[in-house]
């Protein structure tokens, strides 16, 4: 890759199409989740069973729900519980996944060889099988399905790093650090980490989508946010029995993870065409 | 009429001009040298003669084969052409086969293609032509997968493709230009007798004047797009008649002024490098679960020294162990046996915070200019890194001095330290790459191929300047290269290494005039030397 | 080739021991007594003592790991509490629908996903590829438990055309089970079936690009030929790896879809486990899918050494 300022990367990245709407519509959907902690449309906790399951109007956009509650309003409150499972799901995978992928690449041997089998054993447990089984022991509630969601990112930031570190080391800008007798940590940090950020942004954007996904998936189950607390997830699985007489209820919550999700693939998408024209297009 | 006859060519890619009015023809049965520096349209002349061109591109003019207008066949009439009447061979040999088919199907499936062969038949055909190649039915049969072959070898299957169904002309791009010089001989030699036996004209595409003096009837000379000059090879070469001509000649001949260092024996003085009995072992691959695997030899064996101010070559093929020594040297990796003494430490054994001192004195220049820098830095970062290794760090304003000073030393400006490394041309890198290599003011200074990734002109420029830091700063060099005219032009010493062993050894001018051994032999009869290859076509026209 | 699959073997097995060190841990340091979480807060001293009892409570961590190895290496899985029946015979019970929800969900997203990654990729910057990556795109957002949720209410609420939910059994003739496992494997099948299409299609990109499509192409061979003969073979090396993955993922996703669907999966299955605390069934079901994770693994490997004879010498 061509080294060019950051300024230049941020002028190609609005140039680029996916990234565009990608950036756009995370942008809409984070400030809907900030704008929700001073204004929302209804107040949630107040409960007003005489308006339950309207259907879509001037006052209720997306209707109500099976309590009263102004569905937009829900949907804006639980974009926060999305975003913030997400974000620190994803900040435990690179935070540790990182420096140990780093570590695995420049230490090699043994520690490399432990390393990876314990990956293997890792990818070896269905992600949200496992998910479900720390939340149901450790309780329900979104604190451990940050957790249970981080864990399973470790070891994927920890694979990306260590490919990416693996593949600079032999590099010549490498050897000569090491002829200037720079050790392995100094150079992981000056030579390799600054190399391998566009890889693990990439991949940072796709983990931030597939967390939104599993958390919509364990609340779904009910082992994420709480009640009251609302999330994309739970109002999905209210939304189930009733929706033969209110269909609104299922489908405005699963447009927000698909228009969300969307939003963060196509940033990922973006960033990779920018950075890193010749990276993998995997998923 | 002749064969092929290119006219006013002109191409574009996505709007970019490549090609300006591009004229050249070529007869059956003659050889046509197309020769230019990266970036001067050769590949793209040849990719549009194959009507092979990037999606983007647009070829204006005309170009006609055999009386059929390239430019303007469809593609399935290009299809009956491609293979048929028209072979070509690529430069990269380790990537031009498909890893997951045999080379017996890769060979037969244009056969059967073209001929409605039935399998059979065209397998037999395929033997025919990869015994003609020199890959012989007992050591190469056809299920060979590309990744059991050498790079010679895998050039050789290229070959027997281009060349199966005997076409009238073949496109060679650069054939020989990832191979070492015993090898391109080798190549270079199957593909004039192919050429004469079945009477194909050859375009060869090549960067290397001496390589077409050698093969070529007549020359095209390009640069940036356009024809230069175009004649009969050996009157085009001596009366040099164009500038441009007469440039690239002089540089592709170019020696550096420089006084021989006249050693005064190692016996006077202590020897600043001496490698004593170096071995260096790696783990094979296992045959079987039960057999264990035998290790590698890459380093068998080795002694030598350097002494203060004397520069050494060590030649030798692709793959002899050349690369694996200058690491061992460098301390980037662990001899398995023996030991090498810098300025009489021996650096093999210590660990990297003892080494740290003596790292100061050897520094090291590599191939790739493009390789060569961590591309988010600046190159006053790039330089200084080896400030590294000094005991007391400099002050910031120190550094930027030091860095001025090794920038001013290799003929950069004091400017461009505030630069990225992309901002440079290749020549320019590899100037910054021996600033970072001077600016502790190291004894030694191993250089592994630093000038065969460059163009000829540019890599006069660059010899010119390790000589001149050689009498300047009086560092010694231990220069890594399989080119020999690089081994003769800058240093006073040379080793010839062959599978792990240095076979022959002595004063550069001797071991290259008489080489005694016969892998000294064969480097020397095999490297492309322009004025023989001229004086040799001289002699046969009379 | 033997070593090559020896060691990917060992391997598998290595990882299956670490995963039951670690199962069998994270069920043991649990909080609370699991007597207790069983009988409920009511249970008399002596109820809980026979619990206890009865559960191996009493006998030391190590003697129960490995009993409860041993046990699973003969097919003694243990017996569940809840259900008060060997957990062997309630795994069987519902792998026979687990296991076809599986296959067919695998043989749909592959069916529809190469197909389309080729002509995609056949077809680069055109309307076809443009239109068929975009859905891709939207694919890969969509929540399968949401898209079950959508299927439900076209075709089984409004359409009435399938169940919405539940599962006959394969006692009452093929038809209705397959009709019964017809959306929940398209739930499962379709973002898959995205991911996967995108991915061949990338793979097949990155493989045209290489120099033996040019010295195909050089030879003579068409366009089209080129294509299915020479890229897709290489092209299917990435892709091999992204369905080995998948079929994790399809595991974890019958988790969900069999609550979305009432079906007596094993999913359902193990999320009832966890939730009434029934360990011995979670044990067991957990490393029957750990398990079968692994020996896809092993497969997908062996698949790699078919495709690309370089892998077949490397030990």
């Amino acid at each position: 890759m061509e080294p060019t300022g950051w300024r230049t990367v941020i002028r190609q990245a609005f140039a680029n199409r996916s990234f565009l709407v990608g950036f756009v519509i995370t942008a809409l959907i984070a400030a809907m989740a900030l704008a929700s902690f001073v204004w929302t449309p209804y107040d949630i906790t107040n409960l007003i069973v005489a308006d339950r399951m309207k259907g879509l109007s001037g006052q209720h956009l997306f209707g109500t729900d099976h309590f009263g509650r102004d569905i937009l309003s829900m949907i804006m409150i639980g974009a926060r519980n999305s975003i913030a499972v997400a974000v620190v799901a994803v900040g435990i995978g690179m935070g540790l996944g990182v420096p140990l992928g780093c570590w695995a690449a420049a230490r090699g041997g043994w520690v490399d060889e432990v390393l990876m089998r314990f990956n293997d054993v890792v990818f070896a447990f269905p992600a949200l099988l496992s998910a479900v089984m720390i939340t149901a022991i450790f309780g329900p509630g979104a604190v451990n399905a940050i957790i249970a969601i981080g864990i399973f990112n470790v070891p994927v930031f920890a694979r990306v790093a260590r490919a990416g570190a693996l593949s600079l080391w032999p590099r010549e800008y490498v050897l000569a650090a090491r002829a200037s007798g720079k050790g392995r940590a100094l150079i992981t940090i000056e030579h390799i980490l600054p190399n391998i950020v566009s890889i693990l942004l990439v991949q940072g954007t796709i983990q931030f989508a597939l967390g939104i996904l599993a958390e919509a998936g364990l609340s779904y189950l009910g082992l994420g946010a709480q009640p009251p607390m609302p999330s994309w997830g739970r109002m999905l699985f209210d939304a189930q029995t009733r929706m033969m007489v209110a269909p609104h209820l299922a489908i405005f919550p699963g447009l927000a993870i698909v228009i969300t999700v969307l939003g963060l693939n196509l940033l990922g998408d973006g960033l990779r065409d920018v950075l890193d024209p010749k990276l993998r297009r995997q998923r | 009429m002749s064969l092929l006859e290119i006219e006013n060519l002109r191409l574009d890619i996505g709007g970019t001009p490549i090609l300006k009015d591009i004229d050249l023809t070529l007869g059956q049965g003659e050889v046509l040298g197309l020769v230019g520096e990266s970036g001067s349209g050769k590949s793209m002349t040849a990719l549009t003669v194959m009507q092979l061109l990037p999606h983007a591109a647009s070829a204006k003019g005309r170009v006609t084969f055999d009386g059929i207008d390239l430019l303007a066949a469809p593609e399935t009439a290009m299809n009956r052409l491609r293979g048929n009447e028209i072979g070509m061979v690529f430069q990269e040999p380790m990537t031009a086969l498909n890893p997951v088919k045999t080379i017996g199907e890769q060979v037969a499936e244009g056969i059967r293609w073209h001929t409605g062969a039935n399998r059979a038949d065209a397998e037999a055909t395929a033997r025919e032509i990869l015994d003609r190649v020199g890959l012989p039915q007992t050591k190469f049969p056809l299920n060979r997968f590309p990744h059991q072959l050498s790079g010679g070898q895998r050039q050789r299957v290229v070959i027997a493709i281009a060349c199966a169904l005997k076409p009238k002309l073949l496109i060679a791009d650069e054939p020989t230009t990832a191979l070492d010089v015993v090898l391109q001989k080798q190549i270079l030699e199957l593909l004039r007798d192919l050429v004469d036996e079945r009477r194909m004209g050859l375009l060869l595409i090549s960067h290397d004047l001496a390589v077409v003096a050698d093969m070529a009837d007549r020359i095209t000379i390009m640069r940036h797009g356009e024809v230069m000059e175009d004649g009969e090879t050996a009157r085009t070469l001596t009366e040099q008649a164009h500038p441009y001509t007469r440039q690239l000649a002089l540089a592709s001949m170019h020696v550096p002024q420089r006084r021989t260092h006249e050693a005064a024996g190692p016996s006077t003085a202590a020897p600043l490098l001496s490698v004593d009995n170096v071995v260096r072992d790696y783990p094979g691959r296992r045959a079987s679960l039960l057999r264990k695997a035998e290790p590698f030899r890459a380093v068998d064996g080795v002694s030598f020294s350097i002494i203060e101010g004397q520069s050494v070559a060590l030649v030798g093929r692709s793959g002899c162990g050349k690369s694996t020594l200058a690491r061992l040297i460098l301390a980037l990796d662990k001899p398995t046996a023996g030991s090498i003494r810098l300025d009489g430490a021996d650096v093999s054994s210590l660990d990297e915070a003892e080494l740290k001192p003596h790292r100061r004195k050897m520094q090291v220049v590599f191939q790739d200019p493009y390789g060569s820098f961590n591309p988010r830095h600046k190159v006053e970062r790039l330089v200084a890194e080896p400030l590294h290794l000094l005991e007391k760090a400099p002050s910031p304003a120190e550094r930027r001095e030091m860095v001025s000073q090794a920038l001013h030393e290799v003929g950069l400006q004091p400017a461009d330290m505030d630069k990225y490394p992309h901002e440079f041309s290749g020549g320019q890198r590899q100037r910054i790459s021996i600033a970072r290599a001077i600016i502790t003011r190291p004894k030694l200074i191993v250089a592994d191929e630093p000038v065969s990734a460059l163009d000829v002109s540019i890599r006069a420029q660059v010899l010119d300047l390790f000589a001149d830091l050689n009498q300047r700063l009086g560092v010694s060099y231990l220069f890594i290269t399989h080119d020999l005219t690089v081994a003769r032009a800058i240093t006073d010493d040379v080793m010839v290494m062959h599978d792990g062993r240095i076979v022959e050894e002595g004063k550069t001018g001797d071991v290259l005039d008489h080489p005694q051994s016969d892998a000294a032999k064969a480097l020397v009869a095999a490297a492309p030397d322009l004025q023989r290859a001229l004086r040799k076509r001289l002699v046969e026209q009379g | 080739m033997t070593a090559f699959l020896l060691k990917r073997i060992g391997i598998g097995f290595l990882t299956l021991l670490i995963a039951s060190v670690v199962v069998f841990s994270v069920l043991e340091i649990l909080p609370g007594d699991p007597a207790l979480l069983m009988l409920g807060m009511n249970a008399t001293p002596e109820a809980l003592a026979a619990m206890r009892e009865q559960m191996g409570l009493g006998d030391p961590v190590l003697l129960r790991y490995f009993s409860w190895i041993g046990g699973m290496l003969v097919g003694d899985f243990g017996r569940s509490f809840t259900y008060s029946s060997p957990v062997i015979e309630l795994i069987t019970e519902r792998v026979i629908v687990s296991l076809p929800l599986a296959i067919i969900s695998l043989i749909l997203s592959t069916a529809i996903a190469i197909p389309v990654g080729i002509f995609a990729a056949a077809r680069r910057g055109r309307v076809g590829d443009t239109a068929s990556m975009g859905l891709a795109q939207v694919g890969v957002a969509v929540p399968n438990f949401w898209f079950a949720l959508l299927m439900i209410y076209v075709f089984a609420v409004w359409l009435r055309m399938v169940p919405a939910g539940g599962f006959p059994g394969w006692g009452n003739g093929i038809w209705p089970a397959l009709k019964s496992l017809l959306l929940p494997s398209l739930a499962l099948a379709l973002p898959q079936a995205a991911i996967l299409a995108r991915v061949t299609r990338s793979a097949m990109l990155e493989v045209l690009g290489e120099d033996y499509i040019r010295t195909a192409r050089a030879k003579g061979m068409p366009r089209q030929y080129v294509l299915w003969r020479h890229a897709l073979r290489n092209a299917m090396i990435p892709v091999l790896t992204i369905m080995g993955l998948q079929f994790s993922f399809l595991l974890a996703g019958t988790i969900i879809i069999e609550n979305v669907f009432y079906l007596p999966g094993l999913g359902r299955l193990v999320f009832q486990a966890i939730t009434q605390r029934d360990l011995i069934v979670v044990e067991g079901v957990i490393m029957l899918l750990v398990a079968s994770v692994v020996v896809v693994n092993i497969i997908v490997d062996i698949l790699y050494a078919v495709v690309d004879p370089r892998l077949r010498v490397r030990t």
